[in-house]
């Protein structure tokens, strides 16, 4: 028998497609349903009018994370103000009266939504993956279909564990080669969102190849793959291998005994066939990509840190130049400003982009013995997970970080978009680890420029945009 | 939801590309549990000054355009998060009917499930769009999903795709989830034969 090769997200698509109509509309099957706080109360609350229950409660786990303070003292009463202390319990009640399984606020488990999926072996290859949250993309990494949806479609996979989708074109992005000392995989990432624009990869599945992509760590390859929505994707795959497999063996939510091995032989067919083909090919050379900043308020307004602030003028599109002038005068830079004198007055390490622990140990390794400058008026790091943070703390990341002048938090979302107390103030400039630096997501006002954990380190200690290579 | 049949209504443009949904609902007004209310709340940061008092350039808090029921824009309208309080928010403030070049997939989606209509037409006419409400704001566009048409009077008349399975939803005001209960069979079949093949999915 001879068949057309396929592409690994053709072969996730074809193992869950469970019914097709003529129009070409499937409803396809979801395995694994994760669930926060914030786009959830409005889906349960549709459940409970229609008197329906969750399919399967054995596919779904929630957690809280985006309205959680970081504060020590976040259990006490009077922790969290009166709005998020009821986007909580709503979780907390919806949970217990459809049971549902919870990681709550005293639970060591609890953390990023898109954290704890494969902390826990929850996130798994080939799976189909949702959660009411853009950055599930990041589930990708171990060569699952994950995607984030809306509010309505929370509540239609928790009434029927399926969506109904149409089939995505795909593009491949392969990075050959190897990436320079200093550059990450936060850099490679912010490089492919400068080439293809915020919006290049709307309608297409990403998936990542090329030596520089397959030879990094799975918390690398769920940095790049998180960032794919930044992209326009709505997911990102990088195709399963020893190194997804090594990472999974032995979480408490993954596989074990005979189930294993039935599991890795089916996870080991998936990857692309050779001479599948895609909608659409980019290629990159890693040599090509330098240590990467945003500068404006779009992920795709990227430099490398050698750069100067770019001038409206220096962009063909007459929409883009008067974007450009908008975002200059909202970021308060003057074109032809070499980036590197640019000067932060807030640090912000965590989210689920690099809130893990290769994350924290790249901080760790860059401001151990030195403290952070003086202008910066507060340097945080938020660690994932409560799981990431207890073993920073056995590898003794944390008392380097403390030692620094960084203040070391509980687990959660954090300031990467400031549903709770940490936020920047209006003007406030920030170096920070996460995704987004749309105007206002760190707090109204807010100027944010997005890095590597590294370069988040480097900034804290000279006070300014710093390229790791000269530090 | 409410159906979607036809519109004829004041077109409002917002000469504004990548429009995210943090531009279109803060985080802040996300701790809501419900969906209504958030009409206030829409494009807060561009639309109200610090101290709650309105901006006065943008469009919606001009008079011309306040009852307006279409919102026109750039390219990548409703960029970023997957949260429905986009859609809610705008449907909130009275808008039915959203075009642009082209949306981001998430908000694009999030929209249909909430009796919005989000037309997507070549650049050259949503500029001309653009141009005719700026000059002519009074005038009401008309919306004719059924007929797949964008008309002012018989000044002009554009004609927009659609995904016909969306289309229907959308006229008929159904809900996706009564339509997929009706497949539980597929579903059921579905679930045994994966049983088989990936059994390490489910609890045994
Ligand atoms: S860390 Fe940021 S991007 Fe990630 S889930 Fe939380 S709010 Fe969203």
């Amino acid at each position: 028998m001879t068949t057309t090769p396929r592409t690994l997200y053709q072969k996730i698509w074809d193992d869950h497609v469970i019914h097709t109509d003529e129009n070409g509309t499937s409803l396809i099957y979801i395995d694994r349903h994760l669930v926060h706080e914030v786009t959830s109360p409005q889906a349960f609350e549709g459940l409970k009018m229609a008197n329906r229950p969750v399919q399967r409660i054995d596919a779904t786990l929630a957690v809280c994370d985006h309205n959680v303070p970081t504060t020590t003292d976040r259990l006490e009463e009077g922790g969290m103000n009166e709005e998020s202390r009821i986007q909580v319990e709503t979780l907390y009640k919806n949970c217990e009266d459809f049971g549902v399984q919870l990681f709550d606020m005293a639970d060591k488990r609890q953390g990023i939504v898109h954290i704890i999926g494969p902390e826990q072996g929850f996130t798994q290859p080939g799976m189909t993956i949702v959660c009411g949250d853009s950055h599930t993309s990041t589930h990708g990494a171990f060569g699952a279909l994950a995607f984030g949806i809306g509010t309505s479609e929370v509540e239609h996979v928790l009434a029927t564990q399926t969506l109904i989708q149409k089939p995505a074109k795909s593009m491949r992005i392969t990075v050959n080669g190897e990436l320079g000392d200093g550059v990450t995989a936060k850099d490679m990432i912010l490089a492919i969102i400068g080439e293809i624009g915020t919006a290049g990869g709307t309608g297409y599945v990403l998936e990542y190849a090329g030596d520089a992509v397959q030879s990094l760590s799975m918390e690398g390859r769920m940095t790049m793959c998180n960032m794919s929505i930044e992209g326009g994707a709505r997911a990102g795959l990088i195709a399963p291998d020893a190194t997804t497999f090594d990472y999974l063996k032995g979480r408490p939510m993954a596989p074990q005994a005979e189930q294993w091995d039935k599991a890795v032989a089916y996870w080991a067919t998936l990857k692309s066939d050779e001479g599948a083909t895609y909608d659409k090919e980019v290629v990159l050379d890693a040599a090509d990509i330098a240590p990467t900043v945003t500068w404006g308020t779009t992920p795709e307004d990227v430099m490398p840190i050698t750069g100067v602030v770019p001038a409206p003028s220096d962009f063909d599109d007459e929409a883009k130049q008067k974007s450009v002038a908008r975002m200059l005068d909202y970021m308060g830079l003057t074109a032809g400003t070499p980036l590197t004198d640019i000067t932060v007055d807030k640090i912000f390490i965590g989210s689920c982009t690099n809130g893990r622990i290769e994350d924290l140990r790249a901080v760790a390794k860059v401001v151990e013995g030195k403290t952070i400058a003086p202008n910066i008026k507060l340097a945080m790091v938020v660690p994932g997970s409560g799981l990431v943070k207890e073993q920073a703390e056995a590898e003794g990341i944390a008392e380097i970080l403390i030692n620094a002048g960084f203040d070391w938090r509980e687990a959660g979302c954090s300031m990467c978009l400031g549903m709770n107390p940490d936020q920047l103030e209006p003007q406030e400039r920030c170096a920070s680890t996460s995704n987004r630096n749309f105007e206002g997501r760190q707090g109204r006002g807010g100027r944010t420029h997005l890095m590597s954990p590294a370069m988040a380190a480097a900034a804290a200690i000279t006070g300014k945009l710093t390229d790791i290579r000269e530090l | 939801m409410e159906k979607f049949d036809k519109l004829s209504a004041i077109a409002a443009p917002l000469r504004m590309i990548n429009v995210d949904t943090d531009i279109i609902i803060p985080k802040q007004f996300l701790k809501t549990v419900k969906r209504t209310g958030l009409g206030v709340n829409a494009f807060n940061d561009i639309r109200y000054n610090e101290d709650g008092s309105e901006k006065t350039d943008f469009v919606l808090n001009k008079d011309a355009y306040r009852d307006a029921g279409i919102l026109i824009t750039g390219e990548n309208f409703g960029c970023g998060s997957s949260r429905e309080h986009a859609p809610w928010a705008i449907l909130d403030m009275g808008i039915r009917c959203l075009i642009a070049p082209s949306f981001a997939d998430i908000f694009y989606n999030n929209s249909f499930k909430n009796g919005i209509l989000p037309i997507q037409l070549p650049q050259e006419q949503v500029d001309q769009l653009m141009d005719e409400a700026e000059t002519n704001p009074e005038a009401p566009l008309e919306i004719d999903l059924e007929n797949q048409t964008i008309k002012r009077g018989n000044k002009f008349s554009f004609d927009f795709d659609i995904d016909p399975f969306r289309k229907h939803c959308l006229l008929n005001g159904l809900d996706d989830i009564g339509l997929t209960l009706e497949k539980k069979a597929h579903i059921a079949d579905f679930e045994n034969n994966d049983k088989q093949k990936r059994s390490w999915l489910y609890k045994s």
